[in-house]
Protein backbone atom coordinates (compact mmCIF):
# COMPACT_ATOMS: atom_id res chain seq x y z
CA UNK A 1 0.00 0.00 0.00
CA UNK A 2 2.98 2.49 0.16
CA UNK A 3 3.51 2.14 -3.35
CA UNK A 4 0.27 3.32 -4.42
CA UNK A 5 0.03 6.85 -5.22
CA UNK A 6 -2.79 9.11 -3.19
CA UNK A 7 -5.67 8.86 -5.38
CA UNK A 8 -5.82 5.10 -5.68
CA UNK A 9 -5.26 4.57 -1.83
CA UNK A 10 -8.49 3.30 -0.24
CA UNK A 11 -10.67 6.12 1.47
CA UNK A 12 -9.88 6.78 5.25
CA UNK A 13 -13.45 5.29 6.09
CA UNK A 14 -11.55 1.65 5.82
CA UNK A 15 -8.54 1.78 7.42
CA UNK A 16 -10.63 4.03 10.31
CA UNK A 17 -13.43 1.03 10.65
CA UNK A 18 -11.46 -2.01 10.58
CA UNK A 19 -9.62 -1.41 13.60
CA UNK A 20 -12.84 -0.29 15.32
CA UNK A 21 -14.53 -3.56 14.63
CA UNK A 22 -11.66 -5.59 16.01
CA UNK A 23 -10.82 -3.67 18.80
CA UNK A 24 -13.44 -1.27 20.36
CA UNK A 25 -16.25 -3.28 19.22
CA UNK A 26 -19.22 -1.29 17.17
CA UNK A 27 -21.36 1.13 18.43
CA UNK A 28 -19.91 4.32 16.31
CA UNK A 29 -22.40 4.37 14.12
CA UNK A 30 -21.51 8.47 13.37
CA UNK A 31 -20.40 10.09 10.65
CA UNK A 32 -17.86 7.97 8.72
CA UNK A 33 -14.86 10.85 8.99
CA UNK A 34 -15.30 11.40 12.23
CA UNK A 35 -14.87 7.80 13.09
CA UNK A 36 -11.80 7.75 11.05
CA UNK A 37 -10.14 10.26 13.12
CA UNK A 38 -11.35 8.71 16.49
CA UNK A 39 -10.31 5.60 16.42
CA UNK A 40 -6.24 6.67 14.83
CA UNK A 41 -5.42 4.84 11.45
CA UNK A 42 -1.47 3.92 12.00
CA UNK A 43 0.71 6.53 11.12
CA UNK A 44 2.32 6.13 7.87
CA UNK A 45 -1.79 6.40 6.58
CA UNK A 46 -2.18 9.93 9.15
CA UNK A 47 0.95 11.54 7.95
CA UNK A 48 -0.65 11.80 4.30
CA UNK A 49 -3.52 14.17 3.07
CA UNK A 50 -5.93 11.24 1.80
CA UNK A 51 -8.54 13.23 3.89
CA UNK A 52 -8.20 16.40 1.53
CA UNK A 53 -8.37 14.31 -1.82
CA UNK A 54 -11.47 12.46 -1.05
CA UNK A 55 -13.20 15.72 0.69
CA UNK A 56 -12.40 17.99 -2.55
CA UNK A 57 -13.92 14.82 -4.86
CA UNK A 58 -17.01 14.72 -6.83
CA UNK A 59 -16.88 18.44 -6.99
CA UNK A 60 -17.59 18.36 -10.96
CA UNK A 61 -15.86 16.50 -13.58
CA UNK A 62 -12.24 18.10 -12.83
CA UNK A 63 -12.48 16.74 -9.18
CA UNK A 64 -13.33 13.23 -10.51
CA UNK A 65 -11.09 13.04 -13.02
CA UNK A 66 -8.43 14.15 -10.48
CA UNK A 67 -9.24 11.99 -7.53
CA UNK A 68 -8.21 9.21 -9.90
CA UNK A 69 -5.66 10.22 -12.03
CA UNK A 70 -3.49 12.42 -9.56
CA UNK A 71 -3.22 15.14 -12.62
CA UNK A 72 -3.20 18.53 -10.62
CA UNK A 73 -0.05 18.32 -8.79
CA UNK A 74 1.79 17.53 -12.25
CA UNK A 75 -0.50 19.79 -14.52
CA UNK A 76 0.53 22.21 -11.80
CA UNK A 77 4.32 21.12 -11.55
CA UNK A 78 4.16 21.70 -15.30
CA UNK A 79 2.93 25.07 -15.64
CA UNK A 80 3.84 26.55 -12.93
CA UNK A 81 7.63 25.42 -13.26
CA UNK A 82 10.16 28.56 -13.59
CA UNK A 83 12.16 29.68 -16.79
CA UNK A 84 15.35 30.91 -16.17
CA UNK A 85 15.80 34.61 -16.77
CA UNK A 86 16.35 35.93 -19.86
CA UNK A 87 14.07 33.68 -22.25
CA UNK A 88 13.59 34.89 -25.70
CA UNK A 89 11.96 33.84 -28.97
CA UNK A 90 14.17 31.67 -30.11
CA UNK A 91 13.22 29.38 -27.53
CA UNK A 92 9.67 29.20 -28.72
CA UNK A 93 10.99 27.41 -32.13
CA UNK A 94 11.02 24.04 -30.34
CA UNK A 95 6.66 24.19 -29.36
CA UNK A 96 6.88 25.61 -32.79
CA UNK A 97 7.91 22.54 -34.59
CA UNK A 98 5.56 20.33 -31.67
CA UNK A 99 2.30 22.70 -33.19
CA UNK A 100 3.42 22.19 -36.73
CA UNK A 101 3.76 18.13 -36.09
CA UNK A 102 -0.27 18.69 -34.42
CA UNK A 103 -0.97 20.45 -37.69
CA UNK A 104 0.32 17.40 -39.52
CA UNK A 105 -1.32 15.02 -37.78
CA UNK A 106 -5.02 16.44 -37.66
CA UNK A 107 -4.71 17.07 -41.46
CA UNK A 108 -2.96 13.58 -41.98
CA UNK A 109 -6.14 12.13 -40.24
CA UNK A 110 -8.41 13.89 -42.74
CA UNK A 111 -6.74 12.57 -45.81
CA UNK A 112 -6.68 9.06 -44.90
CA UNK A 113 -10.48 9.26 -44.41
CA UNK A 114 -10.43 9.41 -48.22
CA UNK A 115 -6.79 7.99 -49.11
CA UNK A 116 -6.90 4.48 -50.76
CA UNK A 117 -3.53 3.34 -50.99
CA UNK A 118 -3.90 0.83 -53.12
CA UNK A 119 -1.64 1.12 -56.25
CA UNK A 120 -4.61 1.19 -58.56
CA UNK A 121 -6.71 3.43 -56.54
CA UNK A 122 -4.02 5.73 -54.92
CA UNK A 123 -3.83 8.39 -57.31
CA UNK A 124 -7.27 8.29 -58.20
CA UNK A 125 -8.08 8.66 -54.36
CA UNK A 126 -5.61 11.76 -54.42
CA UNK A 127 -7.04 13.17 -57.22
CA UNK A 128 -10.68 12.60 -55.86
CA UNK A 129 -9.39 14.36 -52.51
CA UNK A 130 -7.85 17.58 -54.54
CA UNK A 131 -10.87 18.13 -57.37
CA UNK A 132 -13.89 16.84 -55.20
CA UNK A 133 -13.77 16.93 -51.66
CA UNK A 134 -15.44 19.48 -49.96
CA UNK A 135 -11.99 21.79 -48.72
CA UNK A 136 -10.02 18.48 -50.04
CA UNK A 137 -7.51 20.48 -51.95
CA UNK A 138 -6.88 22.95 -48.77
CA UNK A 139 -6.44 20.20 -46.28
CA UNK A 140 -3.90 18.67 -48.55
CA UNK A 141 -2.52 21.98 -49.12
CA UNK A 142 -2.06 22.32 -45.62
CA UNK A 143 -0.48 18.86 -44.97
CA UNK A 144 2.00 19.43 -48.19
CA UNK A 145 3.27 22.94 -46.75
CA UNK A 146 3.25 21.86 -43.29
CA UNK A 147 5.33 19.67 -43.66
CA UNK A 148 7.89 22.51 -44.99
CA UNK A 149 6.65 24.30 -42.47
CA UNK A 150 7.83 21.83 -39.83
CA UNK A 151 11.20 20.84 -41.66
CA UNK A 152 12.27 24.97 -41.47
CA UNK A 153 11.22 25.11 -37.78
CA UNK A 154 12.98 21.89 -36.79
CA UNK A 155 16.51 23.23 -38.69
CA UNK A 156 15.62 26.51 -37.01
CA UNK A 157 14.93 25.06 -33.27
CA UNK A 158 18.07 22.81 -33.92
CA UNK A 159 20.10 25.73 -35.42
CA UNK A 160 18.68 27.27 -31.37
CA UNK A 161 20.40 24.46 -29.53
CA UNK A 162 23.94 24.72 -31.25
CA UNK A 163 24.12 28.06 -30.82
CA UNK A 164 23.43 28.13 -27.24
CA UNK A 165 25.54 25.39 -26.52
CA UNK A 166 22.40 23.81 -25.29
CA UNK A 167 23.37 20.12 -26.48
CA UNK A 168 26.01 20.15 -23.62
CA UNK A 169 25.79 18.71 -19.93
CA UNK A 170 23.25 18.32 -18.67
CA UNK A 171 21.34 17.82 -21.96
CA UNK A 172 23.34 15.66 -24.09
CA UNK A 173 20.61 13.22 -23.80
CA UNK A 174 18.20 15.70 -25.35
CA UNK A 175 20.11 16.58 -28.40
CA UNK A 176 20.84 12.68 -29.03
CA UNK A 177 16.78 12.00 -28.86
CA UNK A 178 16.53 15.45 -30.94
CA UNK A 179 18.75 14.29 -33.90
CA UNK A 180 16.75 11.44 -34.14
CA UNK A 181 13.55 13.38 -34.19
CA UNK A 182 14.88 15.60 -37.36
CA UNK A 183 15.68 12.37 -38.70
CA UNK A 184 12.39 10.52 -38.55
CA UNK A 185 10.86 13.62 -39.73
CA UNK A 186 12.97 13.66 -42.77
CA UNK A 187 12.04 10.03 -43.19
CA UNK A 188 8.24 11.64 -42.99
CA UNK A 189 8.78 13.87 -45.37
CA UNK A 190 10.59 10.94 -47.91
CA UNK A 191 7.51 8.16 -47.28
CA UNK A 192 5.35 11.10 -47.72
CA UNK A 193 6.48 12.10 -50.66
CA UNK A 194 5.02 9.03 -52.73
CA UNK A 195 1.64 8.92 -51.41
CA UNK A 196 0.11 10.95 -54.04
CA UNK A 197 1.75 8.73 -56.77
CA UNK A 198 1.86 10.97 -59.37
CA UNK A 199 4.91 11.29 -61.72
CA UNK A 200 6.68 13.84 -59.20
CA UNK A 201 6.32 11.35 -56.35
CA UNK A 202 6.85 8.22 -58.19
CA UNK A 203 10.35 8.83 -60.52
CA UNK A 204 11.91 10.81 -56.82
CA UNK A 205 11.01 8.05 -54.72
CA UNK A 206 12.26 5.45 -57.38
CA UNK A 207 15.50 7.32 -57.19
CA UNK A 208 15.59 7.65 -53.19
CA UNK A 209 14.78 3.93 -53.00
CA UNK A 210 17.56 3.23 -55.26
CA UNK A 211 19.93 5.20 -53.66
CA UNK A 212 19.32 3.83 -50.33
CA UNK A 213 19.91 0.38 -51.58
CA UNK A 214 23.39 1.01 -53.08
CA UNK A 215 24.58 1.67 -49.53
CA UNK A 216 26.86 -0.48 -48.01
CA UNK A 217 26.14 -3.71 -46.12
CA UNK A 218 22.56 -2.54 -44.88
CA UNK A 219 21.91 -0.42 -47.62
CA UNK A 220 20.37 -3.93 -49.92
CA UNK A 221 17.84 -4.65 -47.43
CA UNK A 222 17.18 -1.11 -46.51
CA UNK A 223 16.55 -0.76 -50.10
CA UNK A 224 14.41 -4.15 -50.10
CA UNK A 225 12.57 -3.33 -47.22
CA UNK A 226 11.20 -0.21 -48.84
CA UNK A 227 10.55 -1.45 -51.89
CA UNK A 228 8.63 -4.55 -50.87
CA UNK A 229 11.22 -6.76 -52.92
CA UNK A 230 13.29 -6.78 -55.18
CA UNK A 231 11.31 -4.76 -57.66
CA UNK A 232 9.16 -0.95 -57.31
CA UNK A 233 6.25 -2.41 -57.00
CA UNK A 234 2.59 -2.75 -55.41
CA UNK A 235 4.01 -3.37 -52.63
CA UNK A 236 6.37 -0.55 -52.33
CA UNK A 237 2.83 2.25 -52.15
CA UNK A 238 1.51 0.22 -49.08
CA UNK A 239 4.59 -0.04 -47.16
CA UNK A 240 5.32 3.71 -47.37
CA UNK A 241 1.72 4.32 -46.78
CA UNK A 242 2.18 2.18 -43.07
CA UNK A 243 5.81 3.85 -42.32
CA UNK A 244 4.02 7.30 -43.14
CA UNK A 245 0.62 6.87 -41.33
CA UNK A 246 1.67 4.13 -38.31
CA UNK A 247 5.36 3.56 -37.15
CA UNK A 248 7.10 6.76 -37.85
CA UNK A 249 4.43 9.23 -36.59
CA UNK A 250 3.86 7.19 -33.44
CA UNK A 251 8.06 7.26 -33.28
CA UNK A 252 7.80 10.75 -33.31
CA UNK A 253 4.73 11.41 -30.86
CA UNK A 254 7.06 9.02 -28.64
CA UNK A 255 9.77 10.36 -28.70
CA UNK A 256 8.65 14.57 -28.85
CA UNK A 257 7.29 12.60 -25.25
CA UNK A 258 10.71 11.79 -24.08
CA UNK A 259 12.27 14.91 -25.49
CA UNK A 260 9.42 17.26 -23.48
CA UNK A 261 9.87 15.56 -20.06
CA UNK A 262 13.64 16.23 -20.45
CA UNK A 263 13.32 19.51 -21.01
CA UNK A 264 10.95 20.07 -17.81
CA UNK A 265 13.37 17.72 -15.52
CA UNK A 266 16.40 19.62 -16.79
CA UNK A 267 14.87 23.18 -17.48
CA UNK A 268 15.55 25.11 -20.84
CA UNK A 269 18.53 26.93 -20.92
CA UNK A 270 18.95 30.74 -20.28
CA UNK A 271 20.57 32.36 -23.18
CA UNK A 272 24.50 31.85 -22.48
CA UNK A 273 25.21 35.32 -22.46
CA UNK A 274 23.37 35.88 -19.47
CA UNK A 275 24.94 35.59 -15.83
CA UNK A 276 22.93 35.21 -13.09
CA UNK A 277 23.21 38.52 -10.52
CA UNK A 278 24.07 37.77 -7.12
CA UNK A 279 27.23 35.79 -8.64
CA UNK A 280 28.55 38.01 -11.29
CA UNK A 281 31.92 38.90 -9.38
CA UNK A 282 32.34 35.36 -8.31
CA UNK A 283 32.16 33.41 -10.95
CA UNK A 284 34.33 35.68 -13.20
CA UNK A 285 36.90 34.84 -10.34
CA UNK A 286 36.72 31.09 -10.34
CA UNK A 287 36.91 31.12 -13.88
CA UNK B 1 33.58 18.82 -18.52
CA UNK B 2 34.93 17.70 -15.45
CA UNK B 3 33.31 17.59 -12.25
CA UNK B 4 33.42 21.06 -10.87
CA UNK B 5 32.74 22.78 -14.07
CA UNK B 6 29.18 20.62 -14.61
CA UNK B 7 28.56 21.50 -10.19
CA UNK B 8 29.52 25.17 -10.90
CA UNK B 9 27.06 25.13 -14.45
CA UNK B 10 24.41 23.24 -12.28
CA UNK B 11 24.61 25.82 -9.33
CA UNK B 12 24.45 28.95 -11.97
CA UNK B 13 21.60 27.53 -13.78
CA UNK B 14 19.37 26.99 -10.83
CA UNK B 15 20.33 30.70 -9.68
CA UNK B 16 19.22 32.34 -13.37
CA UNK B 17 16.19 29.91 -12.72
CA UNK B 18 15.33 31.08 -9.57
CA UNK B 19 15.59 34.50 -11.05
CA UNK B 20 13.14 33.82 -13.61
CA UNK B 21 9.63 33.44 -14.29
CA UNK B 22 7.14 30.60 -14.31
CA UNK B 23 6.47 28.86 -17.26
CA UNK B 24 2.72 30.15 -17.07
CA UNK B 25 1.69 32.71 -18.63
CA UNK B 26 5.17 34.36 -19.27
CA UNK B 27 6.30 31.29 -21.21
CA UNK B 28 2.49 30.17 -22.11
CA UNK B 29 1.56 33.56 -24.40
CA UNK B 30 5.31 33.35 -26.23
CA UNK B 31 4.35 29.65 -27.38
CA UNK B 32 0.93 30.40 -27.88
CA UNK B 33 1.89 33.59 -30.43
CA UNK B 34 4.10 31.13 -31.96
CA UNK B 35 1.06 28.47 -32.60
CA UNK B 36 -1.02 30.84 -34.23
CA UNK B 37 1.82 32.35 -36.13
CA UNK B 38 2.94 28.54 -37.13
CA UNK B 39 -1.17 27.91 -38.08
CA UNK B 40 -1.78 30.79 -40.05
CA UNK B 41 1.73 30.78 -42.39
CA UNK B 42 0.57 26.97 -43.32
CA UNK B 43 -3.36 28.26 -44.09
CA UNK B 44 -1.87 31.09 -46.17
CA UNK B 45 0.58 28.95 -48.21
CA UNK B 46 -2.28 26.47 -48.59
CA UNK B 47 -4.32 28.36 -49.87
CA UNK B 48 -1.99 30.55 -52.35
CA UNK B 49 0.07 27.71 -52.87
CA UNK B 50 -2.71 25.04 -53.12
CA UNK B 51 -1.91 21.06 -53.30
CA UNK B 52 -1.07 20.52 -57.27
CA UNK B 53 -1.39 16.81 -58.02
CA UNK B 54 0.69 16.10 -61.45
CA UNK B 55 0.11 13.13 -63.87
CA UNK B 56 -0.43 9.63 -62.68
CA UNK B 57 2.85 7.71 -62.10
CA UNK B 58 3.76 6.22 -65.09
CA UNK B 59 6.59 3.46 -64.87
CA UNK B 60 6.68 3.36 -68.74
CA UNK B 61 6.93 6.84 -69.44
CA UNK B 62 10.49 8.66 -69.95
CA UNK B 63 9.90 12.02 -70.08
CA UNK B 64 10.19 12.42 -66.57
CA UNK B 65 13.36 14.15 -64.51
CA UNK B 66 13.07 12.89 -60.70
CA UNK B 67 13.11 15.81 -58.70
CA UNK B 68 12.67 15.34 -54.88
CA UNK B 69 11.22 17.88 -52.41
CA UNK B 70 13.08 21.16 -51.82
CA UNK B 71 14.08 19.95 -48.86
CA UNK B 72 16.44 17.21 -49.69
CA UNK B 73 17.93 19.44 -52.82
CA UNK B 74 21.65 19.77 -50.30
CA UNK B 75 21.79 15.54 -50.64
CA UNK B 76 20.88 15.55 -54.44
CA UNK B 77 23.07 18.60 -55.45
CA UNK B 78 25.80 16.60 -53.06
CA UNK B 79 25.23 13.93 -56.07
CA UNK B 80 26.16 16.16 -58.16
CA UNK B 81 29.08 17.64 -56.61
CA UNK B 82 31.09 14.37 -56.25
CA UNK B 83 31.98 13.51 -60.03
CA UNK B 84 34.09 10.38 -60.23
CA UNK B 85 31.54 7.21 -59.81
CA UNK B 86 33.08 5.22 -57.84
CA UNK B 87 32.88 7.95 -54.83
CA UNK B 88 29.27 8.63 -55.48
CA UNK B 89 28.27 6.23 -53.10
CA UNK B 90 30.18 8.14 -50.84
CA UNK B 91 28.02 11.23 -51.51
CA UNK B 92 24.92 9.39 -51.66
CA UNK B 93 25.58 7.25 -48.27
CA UNK B 94 28.46 8.12 -47.03
CA UNK B 95 28.58 11.22 -46.50
CA UNK B 96 24.93 11.80 -45.18
CA UNK B 97 25.76 8.80 -42.74
CA UNK B 98 28.46 10.73 -41.36
CA UNK B 99 26.89 13.44 -41.01
CA UNK B 100 24.17 11.80 -38.86
CA UNK B 101 26.91 10.54 -36.72
CA UNK B 102 28.74 13.94 -36.09
CA UNK B 103 25.66 15.39 -35.09
CA UNK B 104 24.68 12.47 -32.65
CA UNK B 105 28.03 12.59 -31.06
CA UNK B 106 28.27 16.36 -31.34
CA UNK B 107 28.16 16.70 -26.81
CA UNK B 108 30.86 14.11 -26.92
CA UNK B 109 32.79 16.06 -29.28
CA UNK B 110 32.56 19.63 -28.14
CA UNK B 111 33.53 19.30 -24.59
CA UNK B 112 34.03 22.99 -24.06
CA UNK B 113 32.10 23.99 -21.23
CA UNK B 114 31.73 27.22 -22.96
CA UNK B 115 27.95 27.92 -24.22
CA UNK B 116 28.38 31.53 -25.54
CA UNK B 117 29.01 31.37 -29.44
CA UNK B 118 31.12 34.47 -29.56
CA UNK B 119 33.21 32.88 -26.83
CA UNK B 120 33.57 29.31 -28.24
CA UNK B 121 34.23 30.80 -31.78
CA UNK B 122 35.25 27.13 -33.63
CA UNK B 123 31.89 25.40 -32.74
CA UNK B 124 29.97 28.67 -33.91
CA UNK B 125 32.15 29.13 -37.43
CA UNK B 126 31.70 25.55 -37.70
CA UNK B 127 27.82 25.55 -37.60
CA UNK B 128 27.84 29.19 -39.64
CA UNK B 129 29.89 27.06 -42.25
CA UNK B 130 27.64 23.62 -42.17
CA UNK B 131 23.96 26.44 -42.41
CA UNK B 132 26.20 28.20 -45.14
CA UNK B 133 26.70 24.96 -47.40
CA UNK B 134 23.28 23.44 -46.87
CA UNK B 135 21.63 26.89 -47.79
CA UNK B 136 24.20 26.86 -51.20
CA UNK B 137 23.45 23.43 -51.90
CA UNK B 138 19.72 23.45 -51.55
CA UNK B 139 19.85 26.63 -53.59
CA UNK B 140 21.73 25.00 -56.64
CA UNK B 141 19.13 22.46 -56.27
CA UNK B 142 16.52 24.90 -56.99
CA UNK B 143 17.97 27.09 -59.92
CA UNK B 144 19.30 23.82 -61.43
CA UNK B 145 16.67 23.23 -64.20
CA UNK B 146 15.87 20.36 -65.93
CA UNK B 147 17.23 20.23 -69.50
CA UNK B 148 15.31 18.23 -72.12
CA UNK B 149 17.19 19.05 -75.39
CA UNK B 150 20.56 17.92 -76.77
CA UNK B 151 22.19 20.41 -78.76
CA UNK B 152 24.94 17.70 -80.26
CA UNK B 153 25.12 16.95 -83.83
CA UNK B 154 24.14 13.45 -84.68
CA UNK B 155 23.02 11.12 -87.96
CA UNK B 156 19.63 11.47 -89.10
CA UNK B 157 19.29 8.36 -88.03
CA UNK B 158 20.43 8.46 -84.60
CA UNK B 159 17.55 11.76 -84.11
CA UNK B 160 14.89 9.53 -82.69
CA UNK B 161 16.86 7.75 -80.33
CA UNK B 162 18.23 11.57 -79.42
CA UNK B 163 14.92 13.08 -78.70
CA UNK B 164 13.92 9.64 -76.85
CA UNK B 165 17.85 10.45 -74.64
CA UNK B 166 17.07 14.14 -74.06
CA UNK B 167 13.33 13.44 -72.68
CA UNK B 168 14.01 10.47 -70.38
CA UNK B 169 15.75 12.63 -67.77
CA UNK B 170 19.09 11.53 -68.40
CA UNK B 171 20.58 14.58 -68.49
CA UNK B 172 19.41 14.92 -64.76
CA UNK B 173 22.71 12.45 -64.31
CA UNK B 174 24.91 13.06 -67.34
CA UNK B 175 26.20 15.45 -69.45
CA UNK B 176 25.76 14.50 -72.95
CA UNK B 177 27.51 17.56 -75.43
CA UNK B 178 26.84 20.78 -73.76
CA UNK B 179 23.95 19.79 -72.44
CA UNK B 180 22.84 18.35 -69.01
CA UNK B 181 24.36 17.85 -65.62
CA UNK B 182 27.99 16.55 -65.04
CA UNK B 183 27.00 14.21 -62.40
CA UNK B 184 26.50 12.21 -60.14
CA UNK B 185 26.47 9.92 -63.34
CA UNK B 186 29.26 10.19 -66.02
CA UNK B 187 29.56 12.38 -69.26
CA UNK B 188 28.18 10.35 -71.87
CA UNK B 189 29.35 12.44 -74.96
CA UNK B 190 31.73 9.32 -76.11
CA UNK B 191 29.57 6.51 -74.26
CA UNK B 192 30.44 4.52 -77.06
CA UNK B 193 33.79 4.61 -76.98
CA UNK B 194 34.19 2.85 -73.41
CA UNK B 195 30.91 0.57 -73.95
CA UNK B 196 29.66 -1.47 -76.78
CA UNK B 197 26.26 -1.61 -77.08
CA UNK B 198 24.95 -4.55 -75.50
CA UNK B 199 26.87 -3.12 -72.42
CA UNK B 200 24.69 -0.22 -72.86
CA UNK B 201 21.71 -1.83 -73.10
CA UNK B 202 22.73 -3.91 -69.97
CA UNK B 203 23.41 -0.86 -67.73
CA UNK B 204 19.75 0.80 -69.07
CA UNK B 205 18.09 -2.54 -67.80
CA UNK B 206 20.22 -3.20 -64.84
CA UNK B 207 21.85 0.03 -63.99
CA UNK B 208 23.80 0.59 -60.54
CA UNK B 209 22.22 2.90 -58.45
CA UNK B 210 20.90 5.40 -58.44
CA UNK B 211 20.54 5.27 -62.03
CA UNK B 212 16.89 4.18 -62.67
CA UNK B 213 15.84 0.76 -64.37
CA UNK B 214 14.35 1.50 -68.02
CA UNK B 215 13.06 -1.80 -67.79
CA UNK B 216 9.65 -0.73 -68.44
CA UNK B 217 10.85 1.28 -71.64
CA UNK B 218 11.44 -1.16 -73.19
CA UNK B 219 8.78 -3.81 -71.89
CA UNK B 220 6.28 -1.01 -73.24
CA UNK B 221 7.70 0.93 -76.03
CA UNK B 222 10.35 -1.75 -77.53
CA UNK B 223 11.03 0.87 -80.47
CA UNK B 224 11.75 3.45 -78.31
CA UNK B 225 14.07 2.15 -76.16
CA UNK B 226 16.05 0.23 -78.96
CA UNK B 227 16.35 4.35 -80.31
CA UNK B 228 17.76 5.25 -77.26
CA UNK B 229 20.47 2.37 -77.51
CA UNK B 230 21.14 3.13 -81.06
CA UNK B 231 21.58 6.91 -80.05
CA UNK B 232 23.86 6.41 -77.32
CA UNK B 233 26.12 3.65 -79.29
CA UNK B 234 26.61 6.50 -81.91
CA UNK B 235 28.18 8.45 -79.42
CA UNK B 236 31.99 8.62 -79.65
CA UNK B 237 34.58 11.36 -80.04
CA UNK B 238 34.01 13.36 -83.24
CA UNK B 239 37.26 14.89 -84.86
C1 LIG C 1 19.32 9.50 -61.11
C2 LIG C 1 20.44 9.75 -61.94
C3 LIG C 1 20.55 9.04 -63.30
C4 LIG C 1 19.65 9.05 -64.34
C5 LIG C 1 18.27 9.72 -64.38
C6 LIG C 1 20.26 8.33 -65.42
N1 LIG C 1 21.48 7.85 -65.03
FE1 LIG C 1 22.78 6.75 -66.16
N2 LIG C 1 24.02 6.58 -64.57
C7 LIG C 1 23.88 7.24 -63.37
C8 LIG C 1 25.03 6.96 -62.54
C9 LIG C 1 25.27 7.47 -61.11
C10 LIG C 1 25.85 6.09 -63.28
C11 LIG C 1 27.17 5.48 -62.83
C12 LIG C 1 26.88 4.13 -62.23
C13 LIG C 1 28.13 3.35 -62.00
O1 LIG C 1 29.11 3.92 -61.58
O2 LIG C 1 28.10 2.14 -62.25
C14 LIG C 1 25.20 5.90 -64.54
C15 LIG C 1 25.73 5.11 -65.57
C16 LIG C 1 25.23 5.09 -66.85
C17 LIG C 1 25.85 4.43 -67.96
C18 LIG C 1 27.15 3.65 -67.90
C19 LIG C 1 28.25 4.65 -68.06
C20 LIG C 1 29.63 4.06 -67.89
O3 LIG C 1 30.58 4.78 -68.24
O4 LIG C 1 29.75 2.94 -67.39
C21 LIG C 1 25.06 4.64 -69.07
C22 LIG C 1 25.28 4.14 -70.50
C23 LIG C 1 23.94 5.45 -68.63
N3 LIG C 1 24.07 5.70 -67.29
C24 LIG C 1 22.93 5.87 -69.45
C25 LIG C 1 21.81 6.56 -69.02
C26 LIG C 1 20.71 6.91 -69.87
C27 LIG C 1 20.63 6.63 -71.37
C28 LIG C 1 19.78 7.52 -69.09
C29 LIG C 1 18.41 8.06 -69.51
C30 LIG C 1 17.55 7.14 -70.17
C31 LIG C 1 20.30 7.57 -67.75
N4 LIG C 1 21.54 6.98 -67.73
C32 LIG C 1 19.66 8.13 -66.66
C33 LIG C 1 22.82 8.04 -62.97
C34 LIG C 1 21.69 8.28 -63.74
C1 LIG D 1 9.87 16.88 -33.74
C2 LIG D 1 10.79 17.73 -33.52
C3 LIG D 1 11.09 18.48 -32.21
C4 LIG D 1 10.21 18.97 -31.28
C5 LIG D 1 8.70 18.90 -31.29
C6 LIG D 1 11.01 19.61 -30.26
C7 LIG D 1 10.48 20.26 -29.14
C8 LIG D 1 11.23 20.92 -28.19
C9 LIG D 1 10.72 21.82 -27.20
C10 LIG D 1 9.26 22.24 -27.05
C11 LIG D 1 11.78 22.25 -26.46
C12 LIG D 1 11.72 23.29 -25.34
C13 LIG D 1 12.61 24.47 -25.64
C14 LIG D 1 12.35 25.17 -26.92
O1 LIG D 1 11.18 25.29 -27.32
O2 LIG D 1 13.33 25.62 -27.57
C15 LIG D 1 12.96 21.57 -26.93
C16 LIG D 1 14.23 21.68 -26.41
C17 LIG D 1 15.38 21.10 -26.92
N1 LIG D 1 15.48 20.46 -28.16
FE1 LIG D 1 13.93 19.96 -29.32
N2 LIG D 1 12.34 19.46 -30.55
C18 LIG D 1 12.44 18.78 -31.75
C19 LIG D 1 13.60 18.46 -32.43
C20 LIG D 1 14.89 18.70 -31.95
C21 LIG D 1 16.10 18.53 -32.71
C22 LIG D 1 16.16 18.12 -34.18
C23 LIG D 1 17.15 18.84 -31.86
C24 LIG D 1 18.63 18.84 -32.16
C25 LIG D 1 19.26 17.90 -32.74
C26 LIG D 1 16.58 19.18 -30.59
C27 LIG D 1 17.32 19.49 -29.45
C28 LIG D 1 16.80 20.08 -28.32
C29 LIG D 1 17.57 20.43 -27.14
C30 LIG D 1 19.09 20.19 -26.92
C31 LIG D 1 16.68 21.06 -26.26
C32 LIG D 1 17.00 21.66 -24.88
C33 LIG D 1 17.17 23.10 -25.14
C34 LIG D 1 17.34 23.93 -23.89
O3 LIG D 1 17.21 23.39 -22.79
O4 LIG D 1 17.63 25.11 -24.10
N3 LIG D 1 15.20 19.10 -30.68
N4 LIG D 1 12.59 20.76 -28.01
Amino acid sequence: MKMLPPALRPRPKKPGIKPAKNGNGSGNGAAVDENGKKSKPPLKERAKPVVDGAAEAGVGTIGWVDERSGLTPFLRGFMYRKVPKGINWFQTLGAATMFAFAAQAVTGVFLAMYYDPNPTEAYESAARITNELFLGEFVRGMHRWGASVMIVLIFLHMGRTFFYGAYKYPRELNWIIGVVLLILTMVMGLTGYLLPFDQRSFWATEVAVALTGSGPMIGPYLGDFLRGGAEFGPATLTRFYALHMLLVPGLIAALIGAHLYLVVKLGITAPPWLKAEKRRELSEEEI
Amino acid sequence: MNRQEKEQYLREYSLLKNQGKSFFPYAVIKDSFMAVLVMAVIIFMALLLGAELGPKADPTTTDFVPRPEWYFFFLFELLRVVKPPELVVMATVGIPTICMVLLILLPFIDRNPERNPLKRPIATLAGITTIGAMAYLTLLGALAGTPTVIELETKPQFEAGRDVAAQSGCLACHQIGENGNSGPGPNLTDIAERLPRQAIERTLLNPTSPMPSYQALKDEQPEKFDDLVGYLGSLRETE
